[in-house]
């Protein structure tokens, strides 16, 4: 039962993977920036799309977090 | 393609038998000069020979020289040699300073970003990040950051997991192997190719390493297997399916940091296992000893180190499947990219 949820859990982590890319491409890649002239265009748009990115990061980070803690409560506490 | 195939079978049997040849006579001056450490598993702790990063990295050195020469001439297959060489040794030095000195818990992540720049100075990277099924994204400033927490996370991850007898060498021959599977469906021969000194290496040096272990590779061997492996996967552009065959690691390294909740040398934690009479490990009562994949594994009944090994091992086929599969869907593309 045990090892059965950490096969659970890395099939989790490769579903989040699979969905942040999809967001990363689908969403965040077409993001784009105009009105501030060329450079400023682009360097805004890339500001803009690492913090998203970052924050996609840090909600992974916490979504697994609460996993983590759901799945192997029982075994941690034992 | 034949020049290929040859370069890829004589780069293996190099990377194979320079590791086998070379341990033994490593085991031997190691155990001379007393550079030995404790094996803490073993029943009467045997003094155990340790590190056997320089014959790792001396039969990847010799097979990835071999591939320049054997490969066919190109800018990109040169560049992508010697960010191997470079970074991995690089990464050997970070580790073997560790392997003599206790040192602080942020050296080896600062040393080893350091290591990464040599990649950025050759141009040996494509700044686009591939995803399966929806394509890639183009991210020329942000992948410079890629690069420079790749190494530190590849190497750092294969030491934290280098806990019991053949694991770290085990477990990166399993992640290595998948990854160059991932690469030939990629159709990305080369780095393919490049890939497989990394496997036959580890495999060879696992015949050493496994339970019971006669040699340790210390922090040198391990930063060496896991700095070459983030080479692999940036010169290889797959640094998704990188991450994906070296899950049952990074679960390791995830775990522990969210439990400790800070950057820290392992020497400085509590063992997170305790023996049970018949010598079994099992999970430690200790409520402030940090949470690991080996702590995990133990939680439900305590098992042999061997035993232990080879539950890592599955999972580690299990990621490598996962691996392969999702080099697959690069393959497919949706209708949102078409």
């Amino acid at each position: 039962m045990g090892h059965s949820l950490i096969y659970i859990f890395i099939a989790a982590m490769w579903a989040l993977i699979l969905i942040g890319g999809a967001v990363l491409v689908t969403l965040v890649a077409q993001i784009s920036v105009e009105g501030y002239g060329e450079q400023l265009d682009f360097l805004i748009g890339s500001i803009i799309k690492a913090a998203i990115a970052i924050i996609l990061v840090v909600i992974w980070v916490l979504v697994l977090t609460k996993m983590k803690n759901k799945i192997f409560q029982k075994q941690i506490k034992s | 393609m034949q020049a290929e195939i040859i370069s890829a079978i004589v780069a293996s049997l190099i990377a194979f038998f320079v590791v086998l040849g070379l341990v033994p006579p490593l085991i031997k001056q190691l155990t001379k000069r007393n550079w030995v450490v404790k094996d803490v598993n073993r029943i009467g702790g045997a003094m155990i020979p340790r590190p056997g990063g320089p014959a790792i990295l001396t039969g990847i050195i010799l097979s990835e020289i071999s591939l320049y020469f054997l490969l066919p001439a190109d800018e990109l297959i040169t560049k992508g040699i010697a960010a191997i060489l470079v970074t991995t040794s690089a990464a050997f030095v970070v580790g073997f300073v560790d392997d003599r000195m206790v040192l602080g818990g942020w050296f080896k992540p600062v040393a080893l970003a350091v290591a990464a720049i040599p990649i950025i100075a050759l141009g040996a990277y494509d700044s686009n990040l591939e995803f399966p099924l929806f394509g890639a994204v183009k991210i020329p400033a942000l992948y410079l950051g890629v690069i420079i927490f790749m190494i530190p996370i590849t190497g750092n991850t294969i030491n934290s997991i280098d806990v019991m007898n053949g694991i770290a060498s085990g477990f990166m021959t399993i992640a290595a192997f998948s990854l160059a599977i991932a690469l030939f469906i990629l159709q990305n021969y080369s780095v393919a190719i490049m890939t497989l000194p990394l496997a036959f290496a580890s495999l060879a040096f696992y015949k050493y390493h496994r339970f019971p272990s006669r040699i340790f590779p210390g922090d040198s061997g391990a930063l060496v297997l896991g700095a070459m492996y983030g080479v692999i996967a940036i010169i290889g552009h797959v640094e998704v399916i990188a991450a994906i065959a070296l899950l049952p690691a990074v679960i390791n390294s995830f775990l522990f940091l969210s439990s400790v909740k800070r950057i820290v040398e392992h020497r400085q934690i509590k063992n997170p296992t305790t023996h049970t009479d018949d010598h079994k490990i099992t999970t430690t009562k200790e409520t402030d000893a940090p949470i690991t994949l080996v702590r995990l594994i133990v939680a439900g009944k305590p098992l042999t180190e061997k035993e232990i090994g080879l539950t890592i091992f599955r999972l580690a086929v299990f990621s490598g499947i996962l691996a392969i599969i999702t080099a697959f869907l690069m393959e497919v593309k949706t209708w949102v990219t078409l």
